[in-house]
């Protein structure tokens, strides 16, 4: 029967509900006996050999018959008003088809905004005019020869120059805004009453997100319908936009992310890319390209917001007592910013806490999510002041954090958690690290100048995903399957996870199982963000299969003229009292006939918190004559849920442990405060890791189902492991040299400043 | 009209679109491209080769790493015209009849991949460094890809998988 459900659902850090239509009933937990043929198998991924060969077609490698190349001509000015375009020398030059500005574009409502060309241009890089040519290199050449009139304004693009008195202030209410605030019990007469407290202000960089494939997108629009294959994290997002900005219908728009090279959160909708090349291509009825280069892409496709946060935390008898936690987030032109006070507010059971967060508006570029946005930063801060916090206090940091840890329920909703095995991760890691080895002021390093150190941070994120999400899974006549669901692999997997669970469910090999994912011309999925996609679909493939295999047996039951009971399906087969007879056998008795599976995502419980936890341990040297850290291996011991596939998902969490280092040690984005532009926007300046940044990674997982969350037991695995890395790192230094850096990335000149003020160098 | 000679005998060619002929893949191919046109831009838009990928354009990331007469080179960085008769190979023409390259394999079977972008680069990388390096060590695959970057973070596996294809040659 039909039926509307409620459903409690958290995306990075923000709890909604929703409603969702459900029919029919979900399933119980999956077994989890070790018998299972394929879920907690490592397996490769499926669709391995099309990455390693080049022929995984990305957005950027569509070049189709008669195709445009559009470019679009950005603002040098952080603030600028627009007032006259002069597109003459463009348009007259040979090969250019069109150009869009903001005289000639009609009204496109884009993220809060009515245009996607403003008036007032507020960073630089922010979109003026654009242009549609034959080539590329005539679409370059044509944006040289637009002529625009800008009226400068006053600009600031620093954080905390936005905070002060002077700066201009870019919206009518100023440059500040409260976006978010939390308070249980009594700080203030908490930390009053304390034996001991600390007061410390802690800073994080801009970190870019320089996924390798930019932002992009290939329109083409036939008359009907409009097709986009763009490079995202959420095809039916891209669609959504798409839809507002062009006032099509949803059945007119198509959009297709078959593979795409990593996004991190910035490409969880629909850009002005997208909007630009659909444009044109209605315009003009030519397929059109628009990909950003590797500059533009550190201009105008997001960050991780610098922040600038305060803390004050209390203890009395060796237990914290009180936390105050401020936090300002620059969000450049962007419309909210993630929280980083989220850690503060649920990760410990602590009876006073006072947290408040503010967006700060800036003529730099928009923030956008970038792998667990906000918790980073958060992290980054609260892990480290609880360190100074402990070694105030004179309790071991680990030892403190066990006191706060075992709670089991989350202090905002008083909901339960579903499941929590905090305190395990805390074993396994400390064990792992050799915890007893740690010695509070750190050892001696492998030489006279260098010291060394042990450190950890834990984590609370998300996860648990939610409804809508939908599946369906074909099988064929000749027994092979097709299964179909709302989502994209961005990277992570996500096509052999669902095959596994598939085949596992239905019971057939893992080879037969072709996923058809990315296509918003398929039933409906969630944005591959917030650590939610296993949990959102793959429950719906779990239940799709399901739905598949009954119908399949009782096919089976009447072909074979045995019952239902008596069956069974097993690698591919139908078996019955010992007999193997291939499904495909089975089918073609009633050839041409296809039977189909379809699974929903059922709501997540109303009254449990559903997530992920984990914590992370660091050794490191640090050289005390340059400042330069030398981390030399990071334990991450993770509780996300039942793990599906072992080895993608230690892939998963090495590559965020890395992320994490890059964040914590040198990525940084640089902005010259008077002109307001990027200095380093490329992969020659901002530095991401390499190989040799990358020490020992050791990653172990708690491996139990949650079964209160969804029928499969898995949670996310995507942002944990970059939540706590920087903390640990920071910690670990701090217990080496005694020095504590209060500002991430550890810049080789931030560490001899902090040593210099320990008083360890001059 | 004959061609301009320069002052070592060569031809002066261009600026505009000229033939060049390449060895690419084991197969002698012409592309029409003016000179300034680099090589990653003449194999992805010429020759439908878009197993190459374009990350910087600017030689900072190792994407789009080919091999030209053997040795790695960044394609973003080579002019199409300076491998006139030069041997080019790229990641499409490293499985024989279906069989992966052992590197390919190796690179499999460690997942040494994540979103699969860096992934050609990072193989010619280490393709050109077995055929100098049969059985490198962890450090030798690490000089090899050091220019190759993984945003991803997928370098444990990438250098296991360089050890391992390494190892797999020798059998």
């Amino acid at each position: 029967m039909t039926r509307i459900l409620k459903s409690i659902e958290e995306f990075e850090g923000e709890v909604s509900e929703s409603l969702v239509i459900v029919d029919g009933h979900d399933l119980p937990p999956a077994r989890h006996d070790g018998g299972s043929p394929e879920i907690g198998r490592s397996r490769r991924r499926i669709d391995a050999t099309q990455r390693v060969t080049g022929r995984a077609r990305y957005t950027q490698d569509l070049y189709l018959a008669g195709m445009l190349h559009a470019r679009i001509l950005r603002s040098p000015h952080a603030r600028a008003r627009v007032r006259r375009i002069d597109t003459k020398r463009a348009e007259a030059l040979p090969g250019v088809r069109g150009v869009l500005h903001r005289f000639n574009t009609p009204k496109t409502p884009f993220r809060g905004d009515d245009v996607i060309f403003r008036e007032e241009v507020r960073f630089v890089g922010e979109e003026v005019c654009a242009v549609a040519a034959d080539d590329e290199d005539t679409a370059r050449e044509a944006l040289a020869l637009i002529e625009v009139d800008y009226e400068r304004l006053p600009h600031v693009v620093d954080l905390e120059e936005a905070l002060g008195d002077v700066a201009p202030q870019l919206e009518s209410d100023g440059n500040v805004s409260e976006s978010g605030s939390h308070k249980r019990g009594d700080t203030k007469r908490a930390l009053k009453e304390a034996d001991v407290a600390v007061d410390v202000t802690y800073r994080t960089s801009t970190q870019l997100h320089n996924a390798l494939e930019t932002h992009g997108a290939v329109a083409l629009y036939d008359g009907e319908m409009l097709t986009v294959w763009e490079s995202t994290q959420h095809v039916f997002g891209v669609r959504t936009g798409l839809k507002n900005a062009l006032k099509l219908p949803y059945s007119r728009i198509r959009v297709i992310c078959d593979y795409m090279g990593g996004g991190f959160g910035a490409k969880n909708g629909v850009g002005k890319y997208t909007i630009v090349a659909s444009l044109f291509s209605m315009r003009l009825g030519k397929p059109v390209r628009c990909v950003l280069t590797r500059d533009e892409e550190n201009l105008a496709a997001g960050n991780r917001s610098a922040t600038l946060q305060q803390l004050r935390l209390g203890a009395k008898g060796g237990r914290i007592t009180a936390i105050e936690h401020t936090s300002w987030s620059n969000s450049g032109q962007g419309k909210w910013i993630a929280n980083p006070t989220g850690p503060t507010n649920t990760l410990y059971e602590v009876a006073n806490v006072n947290t408040r967060s503010y967006k700060v508006v800036t003529n730099a570029g928009s923030l956008s999510a970038f792998r667990a946005p906000g918790y980073v930063e958060g992290a980054f801060a609260l892990e480290s002041a609880i360190d100074e916090l402990a070694e105030a206090a004179g309790v071991d940091p680990l030892t403190l954090r066990r006191r706060h840890a075992g709670a089991g329920k989350d202090p905002i909703t008083g909901n339960r958690y579903s499941d929590k095995h905090l305190l395990e991760c805390y074993r396994i890691g400390a064990k792992e690290i050799g915890w007893d080895r740690r010695r509070a002021g750190g050892t001696r390093g492998s030489a006279p100048h260098r010291r060394r150190g042990i450190g950890m941070a834990s984590q609370i994120w998300g996860g648990g995903g939610g409804p809508p999400a939908y599946a369906t899974v074909h099988v064929d006549p000749d027994g092979s399957v097709v299964l179909t669901a709302g989502t994209q692999d961005i990277g992570t997997g996500t096509r052999t996870v669902l095959a596994q669970i598939c085949a596992d469910e239905l019971g057939v090999e893992l080879d037969d199982v072709r996923v058809q994912i990315g296509d918003s011309a398929g039933p409906f999925g969630p944005m591959s963000a917030g650590s939610m996609t296993l949990a959102s679909v793959g429950p719906a493939v779990r239940l799709a299969a399901h739905d598949a295999r009954e119908q399949l047996l009782g096919a089976a039951a009447g072909v074979l003229e045995t019952p239902k009971a008596e069956l069974r399906l097993e690698a591919g087969a139908i078996v019955s009292k010992g007999a193997r007879i291939p499904l495909g056998e089975v089918l073609g008795k009633v050839d041409n006939n296809t039977v189909i599976g379809k699974g929903i995502r059922f709501p997540n419980a109303d009254d449990l918190a559903q997530k992920t936890f984990s914590a992370q341990f660091a050794e490191v040297e640090v050289d005390v004559r340059t400042g330069e850290i030398f981390v030399e291996r990071i334990v991450a011991a993770l509780d996300v849920g039942r793990i599906v596939n072992p080895l993608t998902a230690a892939s998963q969490v090495e590559g965020g442990v890395i992320q994490g280092i890059g964040f914590a040690l040198s990525e940084e984005r640089i902005v010259d405060r008077a002109l307001g532009r990027v200095m380093n926007g490329n992969l020659e300046g901002y530095k991401v890791p390499t190989v040799k940044d990358v020490p020992t990674i050791v990653v172990k997982f708690v491996d139990r189902p949650d079964r209160r969350a969804n029928n499969l037991g898995a949670k996310g695995l995507g942002e944990p492991p970059i939540i706590p890395t920087a903390a640990a790192i920071a910690n670990a230094v701090a217990n080496a040299t005694g020095a504590r850096v209060r500002h991430a990335p550890l810049t080789r000149a931030r560490v001899l400043e902090a040593l210099a003020l320990a008083g360890i160098r001059d | 009209m004959p061609p301009t000679i320069d002052r070592r005998g060569a031809a002066l060619r261009g600026p505009s679109a000229v033939d060049v002929a390449l060895e690419v893949n084991g197969e002698r191919v012409v592309v029409h491209v003016p000179p300034r046109r680099t090589l990653l831009d003449a194999l992805r838009e010429q020759l439908g080769l878009t197993g190459t990928k374009k990350v910087c354009d600017e030689g900072t990331c190792g994407a789009c790493t080919v091999l030209v007469d053997g040795r790695p080179v960044y394609s973003c960085l080579t002019l199409a015209i300076a491998c006139e008769n030069r041997r080019v190979e790229t990641i499409e023409g490293l499985a024989k009849d279906g069989e992966l390259h052992p590197v390919q394999r190796a690179f499999v079977d460690t997942d040494a991949f994540q979103c699969g972008f860096c992934t050609p680069g990072q193989v010619m990388s280490i393709v050109a460094l077995l055929r100098t390096v049969p059985q490198p060590t962890e450090d030798d695959v690490k000089r090899a890809v050091a220019g190759n970057l993984c945003r991803c973070g997928a370098y444990p596996n990438i250098v296991a998988a360089g050890v391992s294809a390494g190892r797999r040659k020798r059998t």
